[in-house]
């Protein structure tokens, strides 16, 4: 039987930091994936130019250095606009903050791509219907847009947030006890490197398979209103 | 906040040192792991279970799992083992670079079968129905026909892959190891500068990308160009 050394609880406690940092960055992300896809369609240059700007730098540049520049850099930006404001006390912020940020803005340059595409999908007669009943704007976006974008975006967005997930790791490199540091810790004090990365291993493997079931189910509730042909 | 951004132009000859680390690392791992996937992809196809069930597993398990643990597991876990330590292997899988090149190719190894499985298999039946009428051997048809049409089909998702690759190559630095990310730590430890130093590396990164899909609009436009203006047409989205 695998002997875990006592580490098990550990692991799972990091596991649950994991889960959180993850379902955090998915909202901030899925957030700034609809108002990215929504500046680029919006017809409004200066809007356009900063969401272009956004996901082209984002995906430029590696995840892991995204992660770096949030977690030590925040800290001299956030200074500086607090002193502005005539506050000159030390701020810093945590791993788990610097985590969402940057795993949320990388999720959202991705997301825009993905919701640009669904925004792009939908009939010009679905606009047209709803306007024509005298609905709001906003509400024709909540009621009829949204919910069939949501629908044509899910296997994309299922698939960045497979690939969220597992960058989730790599917020551990600042020291957020997550599966990794805790894999890291185990390592460390049994001297068993190859059992607790592989565990750790599986433990993704395992939110993988969860999430990739959850998904499927979403994808099925997305689309009980279309009849397959 | 004040930018002093004279020490990137201080440390350029050191982030450039280090973005050649970084450029061998993904040339390397991007070579050895399209020669990994070709045959993991035509295992996959395979229709019996016994062939395609390995490459699946192997493809579930490299692209299930961060490619963190994977290079920890490479880089520290292979130690573990007494066996490991007194094989010949060991002088390889001490080093960080060749750890680092293991772990990589096995990843991107995963992430390319599946591209060339979705390529192979996007081949028009007809087009293997005929290599067949013409009576061609199965090494013939995959040989002329198959594996050229894939290539043409599979560029622009493989471009994709060697970005993801450049990127995911940043991970090196976490096992010690001085490529472009690794090299911009060592000089933040030492001149306390992360803003411009990580902007600085950052920016280097976004060049290496846009080389990349500069040359593979080249390459696509010429493999592809039997299709005609069709290569360029960009399909319509919905």
């Amino acid at each position: 039987m695998l002997n875990l050394h006592g580490f098990g609880d550990q692991l799972l406690q990091g596991a649950s930091i994991t889960i959180q940092l993850a379902l955090c960055s998915l909202l901030v992300g899925l957030v700034l994936g609809l108002l990215g896809a929504s500046a680029k369609l919006s017809g409004i240059k200066p809007l356009q130019w900063i969401a272009n700007f956004y996901t082209t730098i984002i995906r430029g540049v590696p995840e892991l250095l995204t992660v770096l520049i949030i977690y030590f850099g925040a800290t001299t930006v956030l200074m500086s606009i607090a002193s502005v404001f005539g506050y000159d006390e030390y701020i810093e912020i945590g791993p788990f903050a610097a985590g969402v940020t940057a795993l949320g803005l990388t999720f959202g340059a991705y997301a825009t791509e993905v919701f640009r595409g669904a925004l792009q999908a939908i009939p010009k007669g679905q606009h047209e219907a709803a306007t024509a009943l005298g609905m709001h704007p906003r509400r024709k976006f909540f009621r009829i847009i949204l919910p069939q974008v949501w629908r044509i975006a899910l296997p994309g967005i299922g698939n960045l947030f497979l690939v969220l997930l597992k960058d989730t790791a790599l917020v551990s490199v600042v020291g957020l006890e997550d599966i990794m540091r805790k894999a890291n810790v185990a390592v460390s004090n049994t001297k068993e490197p190859f059992l607790f990365y592989l565990v750790a291993a599986f433990m993704y493997l395992a939110l993988t398979i969860v999430s990739m079931i959850v998904v499927h189910y979403l994808e099925k509730r997305a689309s009980r209103g279309i009849s397959r042909g | 906040m004040e930018l002093d951004f004279s020490v990137v132009i201080e440390y350029l000859p050191r982030l450039l040192s280090g973005t050649w680390m970084t450029i061998k690392l993904v040339l390397l791992s991007i070579v050895l792991g399209a020669i990994v996937a070709l045959p993991l992809a035509l295992a996959r196809i395979s229709k019996n279970p016994l062939i395609s069930g390995l490459p699946f597993a192997y493809i579930f398990f490299f692209r299930g799992t961060p490619l963190l643990v994977q290079i920890f597991l490479v880089y520290y876990g292979a130690s573990q083992f007494e066996v490991v330590r007194e094989s010949f292997m060991w002088p390889v899988l001490r080093e960080p670079f060749w750890c680092a090149i293991i772990a990589f190719t096995l990843n991107t190894s995963a992430y390319t079968a599946e591209i060339f499985r979705g390529a192979i298999q996007a081949i028009p039946e007809g087009e293997v129905e005929a290599c067949k009428v013409i009576g061609m051997t199965k090494t013939q048809m995959y040989r002329r026909i198959l594996l050229p049409r894939a290539f043409g089909i599979v560029l622009p998702a493989y471009g994709n892959e060697i970005i993801l690759m450049l990127k995911a190559s940043a991970l090196a630095s976490t096992i010690t190891l001085l490529d472009l990310t690794g090299m911009a730590r060592t000089i933040i430890a030492r001149t306390y500068t992360p803003i411009e130093i990580f902007l600085a590396a950052g920016a280097i990164y976004l060049l290496i990308s846009m080389v990349v899909i500069y040359i593979f609009r080249l390459v696509e436009k010429r493999q592809n160009r039997y299709l005609g203006t069709q290569s360029i047409k960009v399909p319509d989205k919905g």
